[in-house]
C-alpha cells in the first residue's frame, strides 16, 4: 500500500470578480509515494506545491481526481491521527506559549495530561526550543516559529509527515538540524513528503523527487536519475598558486576567478575528471581548498523546462475541461 | 465532544489574554458608576435610571464583545493561516465551528456574570445609601432578582448575535461581516413590524414577502424585557420559555448554515 496516492488530481481557481475565469493551479497530477520514503516535491514559486499539500490536507477540494493517505481518503479523521503537517510559513496563536500550543494540539490529538507532560518537553528539546518555550509565540522569530511548526507536525509520532518548505526562515544551523530531523524520521520508518525549491535539500535527503512546473509534473524518479541533479562541471578552489602557473593549464580550465592573493576558483568541464589536473597543480605547489560538482540551479532548470513547455507558463489561464 | 471543548477553551483563553476584553469590562463597570452619579440628580427616580442604564450597558458591551470577537473567530484564523495547522489535526470542520461558538459564549457568560455582579453591587449600594422613606416609594426592590430575567434574555440575544457574526465570518470579509451583523441586530429590533406589513402597504405580494422576511430575519424585540422588569411588570415564565426556545432554534439554524458553508470552503 502506498503511503500517499495522488490520482489525476486537478485544481482550478477562479480569478476576477465580475467575470471570473478559471486558473488551473494543478493539472492532472498523479504520484505514488511508498512508505518509509523521503520524497522531495520540487518546483519554483507558483508551481502548485502548496496547492497539492493543501489538497492532501483537505484545506482545498479538488476540481477532479482523488488522493489517498495510508489507503484512506484525505480528510478522514482516522488518517489525520496518523499524519503530521507543517504549512508554509506557519503561524500560530500568538497568545499561547510554545508549550501551551503543543499542549492544545496534543489535546486535540487525544493525548492525556500525563502523556502530554512527557512528550512536549522532549519534543521541544528535539527541535531546539530552550527556555523560550514559556514565552508567548508573538515574541518568536520566524525561525523559531518554524521549529515550533516542525514540533507540532511530529507531535503524534506520525506515519506520514507533510512539510511545506520546512527550511524556510531557518539559519544554516537550523537547516542542518531540520535535515537531521528528517533523516531521523526516515530511520523511524516515517514517510516524509516535503516541498522545496532548493535542490541541495532534496539531494541530501530524498530517495525520489517530483518536479512541478506551472501545475504540471515535468519530471519524477530517483534523485540520481533526475537531470536537474546531474553535474555539468566542477568547481575547484586552489591556493598557493600563481595565475601564470594556471595559464599553463588553460586547455583544461574553462574559467579562472581570482578570490584572494594566490587563491583562485577554477571552473572545469565535467570530462575529463579533475583528478589529473589536481595532481599536476599539487605537483606545482598548489593546495586544494575545495572541489564541488557544478550544477544548474533549480531555477535554471525550471527556466529551461518552461522554455520546453511554452504552453505551460505560470500565468496561463487554461479553460476548465468539460466534466 | 472533547475536541469541541478543547477548541472552546482555547477561544476562552485567547479572550481572557486579550487586553481589549478587560477594557470592555472595566468600561462597563465605569459606566455603571457614572449611572450612579447621574442618579444622584434625580431624587426618587434614580433607581430606575440606574437599573435601565445598567441593563443597557450590559447589553451594549456584550454586543461589542459578541460582534468584534465573534467576527474574528473564523476570519482571524483564516487570515493568519493558523487554521491550516488546526484543520490538519484530527478534528472535523463542524467541531471547529461549534467549539469556536461555545468558546465565545463562555467568554460572554463570564463577562456578563462579572458585569451583573457589578450591577447588583451598585444597586445594593443605592439601596443602602437611600434608606428611609425612599425605599417605600420604589416599585420594586433595588436588588431585584427579576432583573436576572432581563440579563438572561440579554445573554440569549448576544448568543444569537454571536451566531450571526460567526455565520457571516465564514464567507465574507471581517468588515462586511461586522456591517451585516450590526445591521441585522438593528433590523431585529424592529422585525415585528414586518409581520403585519399589509397594514402599511396594501399589496399582498409585498406583505407576503415582508412576512417571509419576518420569519427569516432574527427577532430580538421579544427578548428585550428590560422595561418590564425595571418597572416591576410581571413577565410570565411561559413567555420566557417560548422566547428561549425561539432563540435556541434560531441559533441552531445559524450554526447549521455556518457549518454547511465552512465545511465546503476552500482555504486558498
Amino acid at each position: 500500500m502506498a503511503a500517499i496516492l495522488i490520482d489525476d488530481l486537478t485544481k482550478d481557481f477562479s480569478t476576477g470578480f465580475w467575470r471570473p475565469r478559471p486558473y488551473r493551479a494543478l493539472d492532472h497530477l498523479s504520484l505514488s509515494i511508498e512508505q518509509g520514503e523521503v520524497f522531495g516535491f520540487l518546483g519554483p514559486n507558483g508551481a502548485g506545491k502548496t496547492t497539492t499539500m493543501k489538497l492532501l490536507m483537505q484545506l482545498l477540494y479538488p476540481t477532479s481526481g482523488r488522493a489517498e493517505i495510508l489507503g484512506r481518503p484525505v480528510g478522514d479523521v482516522a488518517v489525520k491521527r496518523r499524519i503530521g503537517y507543517l504549512p508554509e510559513s506557519p503561524y500560530f496563536y500568538e497568545h499561547l506559549t510554545a508549550e501551551e500550543l503543543l499542549g492544545y494540539f496534543a489535546s486535540l490529538v487525544g493525548y492525556r495530561r500525563a502523556e502530554r507532560r512527557r512528550r512536549i518537553p522532549a519534543l521541544l528539546d528535539e527541535v531546539g526550543i530552550g527556555p523560550e518555550r514559556r514565552m508567548q509565540l508573538r515574541k518568536f522569530s520566524k525561525g523559531m516559529l518554524q521549529r515550533v511548526g516542525i514540533a507540532q507536525a511530529i507531535l503524534n509520532d506520525p506515519e506520514v509527515v507533510f512539510l511545506d518548505e520546512p527550511m524556510s526562515g531557518l539559519d544554516p544551523l537550523g537547516r542542518r538540524e531540520v535535515r537531521n530531523l528528517i533523516l531521523k524520521l526516515r530511520d523511524r520508518g516515517c514517510t516524509v513528503f516535503f516541498s522545496s525549491h532548493v535542490l541541495s535539500d532534496a539531494e541530501a535527503l530524498c530517495s525520489r523527487v517530483a518536479i512541478l512546473v506551472s501545475g504540471s509534473l515535468v519530471a519524477t524518479g530517483a534523485t540520481a536519475d533526475v537531470r536537474a541533479f546531474s553535474a555539468r562541471g566542477w568547481e575547484m578552489v586552489v591556493s598557493h598558486i600563481t595565475i601564470e602557473t594556471l595559464e599553463g593549464h588553460r586547455d583544461r580550465i574553462q574559467r579562472v576567478t581570482p578570490i584572494a592573493e594566490r587563491r583562485y576558483a577554477l571552473e572545469l568541464p565535467l570530462q575529463p575528471h579533475p583528478d589529473a589536473l589536481l595532481r599536476d597543480l599539487i605537483a606545482e605547489g598548489a593546495q586544494m581548498v575545495s572541489l564541488n560538482p557544478l550544477r544548474e540551479t533549480l531555477e535554471d532548470y525550471f527556466v529551461e523546462l518552461v522554455k520546453q513547455h511554452p504552453g505551460r507558463r505560470k500565468d496561463d489561464v487554461k479553460p476548465r475541461e468539460p466534466a | 465532544m472533547r475536541v469541541v471543548l478543547c477548541i472552546a477553551l482555547n477561544v476562552f483563553k485567547e479572550s481572557v489574554r486579550d487586553k481589549v476584553l478587560y477594557n470592555l469590562v472595566i468600561f462597563a463597570v465605569f459606566l455603571m458608576a457614572v449611572s450612579y452619579l447621574l442618579g444622584q440628580l434625580t431624587a426618587g427616580q434614580d433607581i430606575k435610571i440606574i437599573k435601565d442604564l445598567g441593563l443597557a450597558s450590559i447589553s451594549i458591551f456584550g454586543l461589542f464583545i459578541a460582534v468584534f470577537i465573534g467576527i474574528g473567530l473564523v476570519s482571524k484564523e483564516v487570515e493568519r493561516r493558523s487554521i491550516y495547522t488546526l484543520l490538519s489535526k484530527p478534528i472535523r470542520r463542524q467541531e471547529f465551528i461549534i467549539g469556536k461558538y461555545l468558546g465565545l459564549v463562555l467568554t460572554l457568560l463570564v463577562n456578563i456574570t462579572v458585569m451583573t455582579a457589578a450591577y447588583y453591587t451598585v444597586l445594593a449600594c443605592m439601596a443602602w445609601a437611600a434608606g428611609g422613606w425612599f425605599l417605600a416609594g420604589w416599585e420594586a426592590p433595588a436588588v431585584d432578582p427579576a432583573l436576572l430575567k432581563a440579563v438572561a434574555m440579554i445573554f440569549l440575544q448576544l448568543m444569537m448575535v454571536t451566531a450571526l457574526a460567526l455565520l457571516f465570518s465564514t464567507f465574507t470579509s471581517p468588515i462586511l461581516a461586522t456591517v451585516l451583523t450590526f445591521g441585522l441586530y438593528i433590523v431585529g429590533q424592529f422585525n415585528g413590524d414586518l409581520r403585519h406589513f399589509e397594514t402599511v402597504v396594501p399589496s399582498r405580494p409585498v406583505a407576503a414577502f415582508a412576512r417571509a422576511l419576518y420569519y427569516l430575519l432574527p427577532n430580538f424585540a421579544p427578548l428585550d424585557i428590560k422595561a418590564s422588569v425595571v418597572h416591576a411588570l410581571p413577565v410570565r415564565a411561559g413567555f420566557l420559555l417560548l422566547n428561549t426556545a425561539y432563540a435556541l432554534i434560531y441559533i441552531s439554524a445559524l450554526l447549521g448554515a455556518a457549518t454547511v458553508i465552512f465545511v465546503r470552503r476552500d482555504f486558498k
